[in-house]
């Protein structure tokens, strides 16, 4: 499997998820610069974590809307290619409009940086089919933009679709208000696009990917990915 | 009419229904001060942009494409433009 981390200035998490595709693929990817727009072919393009543009106007936008090689990633995206977006990758595909929604500052105005319990809701998917369904795994966040929020219809559609990816659930899965780190509606943490092949969320399963990183709930993801795209 | 060069403002604000944690924030603050009756507080963005374009509507025009291609994220944000010549 060929991959491709775009950069962005500001990106942070670029290197850590290129670590969490070489340990899974036996093969780094290519570190794309975000002023290229010759993106070579890969099957699977990664948008990190970070701060991209420093969240200048809203978090994401600047690099969904401003940098030479999004409509390559957005013409990719629409003929199939696996895209992942994480934290501000996540973001990043919203604006672009490849996923529905928005992310919006944390309804508790905190920056929050821990682990929390997600809920696979849906693991149908190359990126969640590593997972059990229901199953309930232990993954951080670091941001404060991850509010997400999309009107009544738009929740139902992405419930009555499946595309609800991830849901911050208790440790045994529940859903309590506390467990909600940031004020999403519906407790979404991630979400798929209408055919399954691109997927965005908030939480960084490459942080917990090693056990001498303290666990490695996020590595199914990436094992998943290179046993689904070859 | 064609004047001189147009200023454009730009009004960005959270559309209704929409949470504005940072608005209810302040207005908590303001209440805290001593500030009472303010019912509530939406917060948003003002953007200035100085245009070589000298046409008050078609300034409106392009300002227009600017808020729903970048300066605006139209799913959860309104946006409202004066034109100044």
């Amino acid at each position: 499997m060929k991959s491709a981390v775009i950069v962005f200035p500001g990106s942070n998490c670029d290197r850590d998820v290129a670590v969490a595709l070489e340990q899974s693929t036996g093969r780094a990817p290519v570190m794309h610069w975000h002023g290229d727009p010759q993106l070579p072919d890969v099957d699977l393009i990664v948008l990190p974590g970070g701060f991209s543009y420093g969240d200048y106007l809203r978090a994401g936008a600047m690099a969904a809307h401003a940098t030479s090689v999004m409509p390559t990633v957005v013409e990719r995206a629409r003929k199939g290619v696996r895209v992942l977006g994480i934290c501000n990758g996540f973001q990043v595909l919203t604006e672009a409009g490849l996923l529905p929604g928005a992310l919006m500052r944390n309804t508790n105005l905190s920056y929050v940086c821990r682990d929390v319990w997600l809920r696979v809701e849906n693991n149908r998917t190359p990126f969640t089919e590593g997972y059990g369904l229901a199953q309930v795994v232990r993954i951080p966040v670091a941001h404060h933009d991850g509010n997400y929020y999309a009107d009544d219809a738009t929740l139902k559609h992405l419930a009555d679709k499946d595309r609800v990816a991830f849901r911050y659930c208790d440790r045994d899965g529940g859903f309590r208000a506390p467990d909600n780190p940031n004020g999403s509606r519906d407790n979404i943490a991630g979400i798929f696009n209408e055919s399954g092949t691109v997927l965005g969320l908030m939480p960084h399963p490459e942080r917990l990917a090693d056990p001498r990183l303290g666990g490695t709930d996020g590595r199914p993801m990436f094992d998943a990915l290179a046993r689904a795209l070859g | 009419m064609e004047t001189g060069p147009v200023k454009a403002k730009v009004h960005v604000t959270l559309k209704s229904g929409v949470l504005d944690p940072q608005g209810k924030a302040v207005q908590n603050a303001l209440t805290g001060l001593g500030f009472g009756g303010v019912d509530s507080v939406r917060q948003g963005k003002y953007i200035e942009l100085d245009l070589e374009e000298t046409d008050a509507e078609r300034a409106r025009e392009s300002v227009d494409a600017m808020c729903r291609q970048l300066l605006a994220n139209t799913v959860i944000e309104n946006y409202h433009i004066d034109i100044e010549g």
